[in-house]
């Protein structure tokens, strides 16, 4: 540890570490990430716990992020006060939940989290079509929207309740060939 | 004393109760999270009974302790939200407060209030629990007073900084977040008196394996950290509590010790995972070509893409028969054998001589090519060549084999791997489903790639529609199997057409080469390449209009087309493969006739100098002048050469004139024409993959068929591949328009590689029965003077190897061992097969179970 940096405290970092799917290096390097947002708000010393939070039009401005039609959902679901608002802390989880090392399982309930847009813990309907107008940028007509999410539940919804839970999600999405390869932002 | 150890006795078995809950599934997590949701909505009260039952059995034990927490907790949970009461979905933070969150004392009284009354409500949340009970323990025998606690951690910042000179004290600096109520003096008191409780003499062994029990799943927890769906504050304070805990009782339970060892090997792991995953990322970066078909994934979509993958695997495939060939083959005898020019088999014949280094004659790869390394006939018998003693003959046969073998090993693998793959789910079980969650991209960061994949979503959208509607509609059946049975008859014809094409061309070739070929024009003399070249070019072209009769579904259409061009390929190059048996037939009988005269030739020539002067030294003739053999395996591998030169030119030209001409066109024609060219007619052209990836998979088998006579074929498909690539990527993306109707490949993807394998093993049936059964040449490549190929292995195991190792192989090559091993193996496969059958229905039955299940689950909960 002979480096110097000031941002952290040794301890801070190993933390981290053992917290994400990062390297000491990869923490620092979104550390920089992080700060270059907004220079100005982001103090240059951690150890101290500063209360610093980024607004949502910060973070979803960074080019990773910014052609992603679920830009506001994933900041939403990792900031901690649910508007996309994030701290250091949420930023490294996102990334660390992102990142190609995190396993399956993880990236799965996330996922989930993530097309529930209503929050209401279950993908109903309303969850599914806002999912698809997004993905295709409005371009289908109200009949195929309706026709593709009624064959999604009537795929994946293994209880019929007419809305898929988190594990109906998950038995889906483990299957899916290239869930793992998709859902993963490189920073 | 005794007290003490109850004490710490009861509170291993909290902790470990804790960890149950704690190792938990995310399904559970997520419960809990729904609830704190609904919390918030302000349905507090009807959930009391939450979480009841996972609670119990500590509340049994702890209960007291475990209020007072909860009354804690809840207070905290309180003073959260009166911070952020818009908000009114989204994740909470759990007991994560900021530290900086300065509240008044007044907000800490009316939260203490409110406190009270919802002490039991928060079962929920339990994950915490067990660190936290274990704190409480501590506290247990003072009476820490909720005001005292608030203090303490409204001056959590600066204990903070004070932490960080003692580096001893892991926790104390890692303190993050809200969950600080011991001050530091505090906890230094209860860690002093605590290790000198915790002492191993004084526990008794089973204390003593509850305890290691319960550092191990502490030890995984900090491990399994990472992956936990938590936010980030309260991965920090679990792991500030697990690391504590661990640091504490690892010493009493001797781990101690090995301290710098543990430490040590836990530096290596990381090392190594931080190894593994740059090593990755290498390999990732390693891939050729990726940003290309990444290119042309975004432009036309998966299909087209799986070609260029394709492409690109068969050029790694080619890169390894390249190296195996050229290292172990070509290099050696080029370096260690005899020069050239040293011996007949190495020299241009006088007669060609003048001719050799025109470039018509190369082109043909006579002349100079013919008798260079490029070809069977230039090796030499010699068994050790060289200072290295490299068993030249053996290396040419074993990378003969190699070559076949490592072929087969790897196509099997790939199909194995993609069958496993896919063969995951039924196919189709959960296809919008996933179209649905994974077709986004998340690592797109480009706005025209951003673009082109939105419209790509939306085709594959439209057209699993398409598809899902067309499964649905039926027609007239009987015209539609007329027309499908006439189309059959209608190809049928055409193959037979153009296998009798072929064989007439080879027939009149041959009879041409009698001639000699320099009276022939150069239409005659490539016929048989340019009749294969342009059959395999329109034929397609004809299935595809017959197919129009059929209407099937596009999935089915496409795989008739496949299978018939492959049919027509296949007939055409068995046509070929016959048509050059008799020619190496011809050869042969040639062959006996110079084998004769060079007898009488040879005797003459002794005699000569035998009888001029027997003491002066035997006159030495130019090999040059030598007569040879015609040398049958160097024709077989020119012949292919020529093939595989000829196809490549072929699809070259096909690509410039029907793809980047017909665009030119189309493109500048429009100005001044009287219909729209781009919409109408002529239009651009769409890429053909079906077509492409057959042309390839022939390809392939042409090297797989030739490479044991010249060498030099895995190096000239490599060639022709590297140019493929880059002229096609710029075919499609410049003059191609993506298709209409684009199915996604993967499907399809073992079907390619189920017709390679099959490619595979009928173009090394050929190979190897003129290995077996024809005896090589006498007087040209390394077999030379053998009675057959293999005989080479016969003789490096009687010469090299000692005694009884050649007695161990000729008993092991015994037929009565082998027939046995032949039936063992079949058997195997029965078994193995019948096994995977019945695990099939096992799934399909589990999958309904699940189904019924679940629908009268929901009928009970309905009633």
């Amino acid at each position: 540890m002979g480096n110097k940096q000031t941002i952290f405290t040794a301890q801070q970092l190993d933390s981290y570490q053992d917290c994400t799917y990062f390297t000491r290096k990869e923490i620092l390097r979104l550390f920089d990430r992080y700060r270059d947002l907004a220079p100005q708000l982001v103090p240059l010393d951690y150890t101290c716990q500063p209360d610093v939070k980024l607004p949502y039009e910060l973070i979803g401005s960074m080019p990773e992020l910014k052609d992603n039609p679920f830009r506001q959902r994933i900041a939403e679901v990792f900031s901690d006060d649910g508007e996309g608002n994030m701290t250091l802390d949420d930023f490294l989880d996102m990334f660390s939940v992102m990142s190609e090392m995190a396993p399956r399982d993880l990236k799965a309930y996330y996922a989930f989290k993530i097309y529930d847009f209503n929050n209401d813990d279950f993908l109903c309907k309303s969850d599914l079509e806002k999912t698809l107008n997004k993905l295709t940028r409005n371009e289908l007509t109200e009949d195929e929207v309706r026709m593709v999410c009624e064959k999604v539940i009537d795929e994946s919804d293994l209880d019929n309740d007419g809305r898929l839970s988190l594990e109906d999600f998950q038995t889906m999405i483990v299957r899916a060939p290239d869930f793992l390869s998709t859902f993963h932002i490189r920073i | 004393m005794a007290m003490l150890i109850a004490t710490w006795k009861h509170c291993v078995y909290v902790f470990s109760t804790g960890l149950e809950d704690e190792v938990d599934t995310f399904q559970e997590e997520h419960e809990r999270e729904r609830h704190r949701g609904k919390r918030r909505d302000g349905e507090r009260a009807k959930k009391k009974k939450r979480g009841n039952g996972e609670g119990r059995k500590r509340a049994s034990r702890a209960g007291r302790e475990e209020e007072k927490l909860q009354a804690r907790r809840e207070k905290k949970g309180r003073r959260k939200k009166s911070s952020s009461d818009q908000e009114a979905e989204g994740r909470e933070g759990d007991e994560a407060d900021q530290p900086t969150t300065k509240s008044s004392k007044a907000a800490k009284t009316r939260k203490n209030v409110k406190n009270e009354k919802t002490r039991k409500v928060e079962k929920e949340e339990k994950e915490d629990e067990a660190d936290d009970e274990e704190r409480n323990r501590k506290r247990k025998k003072k009476h820490g007073s909720n005001k005292k606690e608030e203090n303490v951690e409204d001056g959590n910042t600066v204990k903070e900084k004070a932490g960080e000179v003692k580096k001893k004290k892991h926790k104390k600096v890692v303190e993050t977040s809200s969950e600080k109520e011991t001050s530091e003096e505090e906890d230094n008191e209860e860690e002093d008196s605590e290790e000198k409780e915790v002492r191993p003499e004084t526990l008794t062994p089973e204390e003593l394996e509850m305890l290691k029990e319960a550092v191990d799943e502490r030890k995984k927890l900090i491990q399994g950290l990472r992956g936990k769906p938590w936010a980030m504050k309260k991965k920090l304070v679990t792991l500030r509590e697990s690391q504590e805990f661990v640091d504490k009782y690892e010493g009493a339970l001797g781990k101690g010790k090995g301290r710098k060892l543990y430490a040590y090997k836990v530096m290596m792991t990381k090392k190594w995972m931080k190894f593994k995953r740059d090593f990755e990322n290498f390999k990732t970066a390693c891939i050729p070509w990726e940003m290309k078909i990444k290119e042309i994934e975004s432009h036309f979509g998966s299909s087209v893409a799986s070609y260029f993958i394709f492409l690109r695997w068969m050029y790694g495939i080619n890169m390894i028969l390249f190296c195996l060939t050229f290292g172990l083959v070509m290099v050696p005898e080029a370096l260690m054998g005899r020069p050239y020019g040293t011996i007949p088999r190495k020299t241009v014949p006088r007669a060609e001589a003048p001719s050799a280094m025109d470039f018509a004659v190369l082109w043909d790869f006579g002349g100079y090519a013919q008798y260079s390394v490029l070809f069977y006939g230039y090796y030499n018998n010699q068994r050790a060549i060289g200072w290295l003693k490299f068993r030249m003959p053996l290396s040419y046969f074993l990378v003969g084999v190699g070559t076949v073998a490592y072929s087969y090993m790897v196509v099997i693998r790939t199909m194995a791997r993609n069958a496993n793959e896919s063969g995951v789910g039924d196919d189709n079980s959960f296809n919008f489903s996933w179209k649905m969650f994974t077709s986004w991209d998340y690592l797109i960061g480009n706005p025209e790639t951003a673009d082109n994949k939105f419209a790509s979503i939306t085709t594959i959208f439209k057209e699993a529609i398409l598809e899902e509607q067309e499964s649905r509609k039926d027609d007239n059946i009987h015209l539609t199997r007329f027309l499908r049975v006439l189309a059959n008859f209608l190809v049928l014809c055409c193959l037979a057409g153009s296998g009798y094409l072929i064989y007439f061309v080879v027939r009149r070739s041959q009879k041409f080469a009698l001639d000699g070929l320099e009276n022939h024009t150069w239409w005659e003399r490539n016929e048989v390449n340019m009749v294969m070249s342009l059959l395999g070019m329109f034929c397609p072209m004809l299935f595809d209009v017959i197919s129009a009769l059929e209407n099937y579904h596009p999935r089915v259409a496409l795989q008739w087309q496949l299978g018939r061009i492959f049919a027509l390929f296949l007939g055409n190059l068995y046509t070929f493969i016959i048509a050059l048996m008799d020619e190496i037939n011809l050869k042969r009988e040639e062959e006996n006739i110079v084998k004769f005269n060079i007898t009488t030739w040879e005797a003459s020539h002794y005699n000569i100098s035998a009888s001029e002067n027997s003491t002066s030294p035997p006159v030495t003739i130019q090999p040059a002048d030598v007569p040879r053999g015609p040398c049958w395996e160097t024709m077989v591998g020119q012949e292919f050469v020529r093939l595989i030169i000829s196809d490549t030119m072929t699809t070259y030209i096909t690509l410039l004139i029907g793809d980047f001409l017909r665009a030119v066109l189309v493109r500048f024609l429009n100005y001044c024409w009287c219909w729209d060219l781009e919409a109408g007619f002529p239009s651009y052209s769409e890429f053909d993959v079906s077509g492409n990836v057959l042309g390839l998979i022939f390809n392939q088998g042409m090297i797989w068929m030739g490479a044991f006579y010249a060498p030099c074929l895995p190096a000239l498909n490599l060639l022709r591949l590297h140019v493929s690539m880059y002229l096609q990527c710029w075919a499609v993306m410049c003059c191609n328009v993506p298709q209409e109707r684009v199915f996604k490949a993967s499907g399809s993807n073992n079907f390619y590689m189920a017709m390679l394998l099959v490619i595979l093993f009928l173009s090394t049936l050929p190979a190897i029965y003129t290995i077996v059964t024809i005896p090589p040449s006498f007087d040209c490549g390394p077999f030379s003077g053998k009675k057959r190929m293999f005989d080479v292995i016969q003789e490096t195991l009687e010469s090299d190897f000692p005694a009884w190792f050649s007695k161990v192989f000729s008993s092991a090559s015994n037929p009565g061992l082998v027939l046995p091993f032949i039936l063992l193996m079949v058997l195997a496969i029965y078994y193995l097969q019948s096994t995977s059958k019945s695990y099939k229905e096992a799934n399909v039955d589990l999958k309904k179970k699940l189904q019924t299940m679940n629908n009268t689950k929901v009928e009970m909960v309905e009633s």
